[in-house]
């Protein structure tokens, strides 16, 4: 149905055109879902904008033919592609929060559209769109759609979304990321809602992922794409099961399995033996000055009955608002020396235990513990608290988690001064060189700016400064899931060596199960504030005990390992 | 020729523009004429043995009867306009660039700290602001003159008038800069580099001027921009309405004062010359602070 053929897309500067696409062909038959997967900057989206004719300017399609059965879609004038647009072709995008209008109830947003192509009356039209929103599953459509989308949860609205593409009755939906945004659980549905609409109505899906588990649950075929060139192409099952292209098979390797551990990830470009090369000769010092702070034995974390309460919206003017309960009643051990995973959904409270435990919120009952440490909660913590420097953080966001307006070494020797451990300006420049070295990236990198780094590297340096305070405890949260694939097999690698070379315990902080796995030694899961489960982590994956958790693990998408 | 540059950084975006380029050329013009005022100016308009009142109203030089000793005309008393106005841009500029740089500590550092730590301090100074935004900037400026003359004994007065007109502009102008601070400071102390900052258990103070300002400084400039003429155009202002600067150290507003005595008397050069001189600084340090502000607006570059 849709066929395009050696799709070359340019985007033309001042020093000459950056090729985004390069003699890329495809095709989705009717029924089809083709999987688009590459990591970022693949060129994934830059394929479905051009299908759509939604390129961003001064972007063009150079070369090749796009067709969509009989209709040449690179010779439509203007008027021709607006109209194409909705009618033929859809698209859904990543986030439900900003694809529909905050302003428009449901309904006038799909009667708007249904009207805009087809000469129908109101009341048809309306019709029209709560049948659709029964048949993609949503209950009481007839009331319902009198709603707006902030009144729907982000699965349902991303159901409205689906809603909206197919109102028309389209032949090619182009699906952007459709289920980043969302939680596993919702995931599973709107995954599971679209595999349906391709066998009953006959739909092609081109899906565009950076999920491996996502394609290799709902896909049939798939593309992976390259730095705009396609790697390999074919059923899904012999693509990522049997790959060919080298690059399909370091991708492959690269993803963390759910059902069982891997010691270390095979990571393309950074074999082993160079890697314990780094360990000896490089970054020694670093390495020396870490073990020399690390005298005393690994320390543990203990927490009892935490809650932490925010407060609520305000029902009425004269009453309190109720609190909203964050944490209830938590519990945790970690156990010195090892890594604690920590796994739940958004609004579990992972990230609000975190930030419990570093001082940024009060919680309203219960200790914490760093092994013979008592931690006082919130502002209570005094600014010069022993655990300020033992405990710290990684954070999720490489991008903002370093100051742009400063430089790495600056940013780096902040921990050593801060702490005085090393108060010679000369001493502390060769030190944080040598961190740098540690954490594999060049000593040179010490006088640039954070924006000249990528994620991944970024995170490294997140990584070293945390290390340059001596701390005996680690906390990160959510390191990798801004990463790309293959970087988060470095990241997560490069976690592993350095939690075993220096005896840290760490808190693992993921929505990943995935990734959970293969980190951690025990694992806890949160739901709703609560702790649903704890125990070893082959226990907890292997044979859960708590519905929550087998729940997870089934709905979780990940590639088979039959293949 | 300028292959050297990075494209799309400041530099480069500024040879790319004529209209920046141009008010850059005027600003520094004018403010080099100011800066060597005493070197450049035909006469010294202070000194009042230097001018004759025999050379009194003459019009510029391509009228008839102009002289080319005065190339723009005399006033009434003789003084020569160009030399009038290169001493009244200077002492323009320096309470312009004084009250400005008043305003910007004062505005940054309560906005800053209103922005940090938020909660009944963050409201005390805001409301302090809206009230301060409620009064006209001349409003308040009067009033602070009005005290100073009160309280002051009348020698000290006389020395004391360009700080108090300093002080005044000042005070009107600093909530704009706090503002700016504040809502800027809620936005970067979420971010995480700021609660990497905080679990180290760094000083708020350190926390502020070395984590937050940095990434802040990019909308202040552009307001010391604009409010630098702001400041010029309300000294001009008060100098107009009698309560600036006498008329025996004349800044530009109090040129325009003497000037208008002559608008409908034929003797049109004392009025409009520094008015037009007024205008284009004015004029060029906005177009300056709007290409500033596109600058530092990501979504142009």
């Amino acid at each position: 149905m849709l066929t395009v053929q050696d799709l070359t897309v340019r985007f033309p500067s001042r020093f000459g055109d950056f090729t985004a696409i390069k003699g890329v062909s495809l095709s989705v038959a009717p029924g089809e879902i083709h999987g688009l997967v590459g990591e970022s900057g693949a060129g994934k989206s830059t394929i479905g904008a051009a299908v759509i004719g939604l390129l961003q300017s001064p972007g063009y399609v150079a070369e090749g033919s796009m067709t969509l059965q009989d209709t040449d879609l690179r010779t439509l004038s203007t008027d021709q592609a607006h109209k194409m647009r909705g009618k033929r072709i859809s698209m859904i995008f990543q986030d439900p929060q900003t694809s529909l209008n905050p302003l428009m109830t449901v309904q006038d947003q799909l009667v708007e559209t249904i009207q805009a192509h087809e000469d129908i009356s109101k009341t048809q039209a309306r019709k029209r769109a709560i049948d659709l929103l029964e048949e993609i599953g949503i209950k009481n459509a007839e009331t319902r759609i009198r709603a707006y989308p902030h009144q729907f949860s982000g699965g349902m609205r991303q159901r409205v979304v689906i809603a909206l593409a197919l109102c028309t009755d389209p032949d090619l939906i182009i699906a952007d990321e459709p289920t980043t945004a969302l939680d596993v659980a919702v995931q599973s549905q709107v995954l599971g809602l679209i595999r349906r609409l391709a066998d009953t109505r006959q739909i092609g899906f081109l899906l565009i992922t950076h999920d491996i588990g996502v394609i290799a649950q709902i896909a049939d075929r798939v593309t992976v794409l390259r730095h705009g060139i396609v790697m390999e192409t074919g059923k899904t099952a012999q693509v990522l099961g049997k790959p060919k292209n080298p690059y399909t098979v370091d991708l492959m390797k690269a993803v963390p399995p759910l059902d069982r551990r891997l010691d270390r990830f095979l990571v393309p470009g950074e074999d082993r033996k160079s890697d314990t090369d780094r360990d000896q000769a490089k970054g020694d010092k670093a390495e020396k000055w870490l073990l020399a702070g690390q005298k005393d034995p690994a320390t543990g974390l203990a927490i009892n009955d935490l809650s932490v309460r925010f407060v609520g919206e305000r029902t009425s003017l004269w009453r309190k608002p109720k609190p909203f309960i964050a944490l209830n009643n938590v519990s945790l051990d970690v156990r010195p020396g090892t890594i604690m995973g920590l796994v739940g959904e958004s609004g579990s409270g992972k990230s609000t235990l975190a930030k419990a435990i570093t001082g940024l919120v009060k919680p309203a009952l219960g200790t914490i513990r760093l092994q013979d440490l008592d931690l006082p909660h919130g502002r209570d913590r005094g600014r010069h608290h022993p655990s300020r420097r033992l405990i710290q953080m990684v954070f999720q966001d490489p991008f903002s988690s370093l100051n742009a307006r400063h430089r790495i070494g600056y940013i780096l020797g902040e921990p050593l001064l801060h702490y005085g451990f090393e108060p010679d300006a000369k001493l502390r420049r060769n030190l944080v060189a040598d961190m740098l070295e540690l954490v594999g990236l060049t000593p040179d990198a010490i006088d640039k700016y954070p924006h000249q780094f990528s994620g991944g590297q970024r995170q490294r340096i997140a990584v070293a400064r945390t290390l340059l305070a001596r701390p005996k405890f680690l906390i990160c949260d959510e390191p990798t899931s801004a990463l790309d694939v293959s970087i988060q097999a470095q990241i997560l690698n490069l976690l592993k060596d350095l939690q075993a070379t220096f005896g840290l315990t760490i808190l693992f902080i993921s929505h990943n199960l995935a990734v959970v796995r293969q980190m951690a030694d025990d694992v806890t899961v949160l739901r709703y504030g609560k702790v649903v489960e704890t125990g070893k982590v082959e226990d907890v994956f292997e044979r859960p005990r708590a519905e929550y958790t087998k729940e997870l693990l089934a709905l979780t998408p990940v590639t088979p390992s039959d293949w | 020729m300028l292959a050297f540059i990075k494209r799309r950084e400041p530099f480069w975006l500024f040879v790319h523009s004529p209209s920046a380029m141009i008010a850059a050329f005027l600003t520094a013009l004018i403010i080099l004429g100011a800066l060597f005022a005493p070197l450049i100016a035909p006469s010294n308009p202070y000194d009042l043995s230097s001018f004759s009142l025999m050379d009194g109203l003459l019009p510029p030089v391509w009228q008839d009867g102009g002289r080319s000793a005065f190339l723009l005309g005399t006033d009434d008393q003789g003084r020569d306009m160009i030399s009038s106005i290169l001493y009244g841009a200077r002492l323009s500029l320096v309470i312009g660039l004084t009250a400005m740089v008043i305003a910007t500590v004062l505005g940054v550092g309560l906005g800053l700290a209103a922005g940090y730590f938020g909660g009944r301090f963050d409201a005390v100074i805001m409301r302090i602001a809206d009230v301060q935004l409620a009064l006209p900037a001349i409003l308040t400026a009067l009033l602070i003159d009005g005290i100073a003359r009160g309280i002051l004994p009348t020698e000290i007065q006389q020395n004391m008038r360009v700080t108090v007109l300093t002080l005044a502009i000042a005070l009107s102008l600093w909530v704009n800069f706090a503002r700016t601070a504040r809502a800027s400071t809620f936005v970067e102390k979420n971010k995480e580099y700021v609660e990497a900052a905080i679990i180290m258990g760094q000083h708020p103070l350190r926390i502020m001027l070395i984590q937050i300002l940095p990434n802040i400084v990019g909308p202040l400039l552009v307001i010391m921009t604009v409010d630098l003429a702001s400041a010029i155009l309300l000294e001009a202002t008060l100098s107009f309405l009698g309560i600036g600067l006498p008329a025996d150290s004349p800044s530009l507003g109090t040129l325009i004062r003497i000037g208008m005595q002559f608008l409908l008397s034929g003797e049109w050069w004392i009025l409009w010359i520094p008015t037009v001189f007024l205008i284009v600084l004015v004029v060029a340090i906005n177009v300056l602070g709007d290409f500033l502000r596109d600058i530092f607006n990501p979504g142009l570059r």
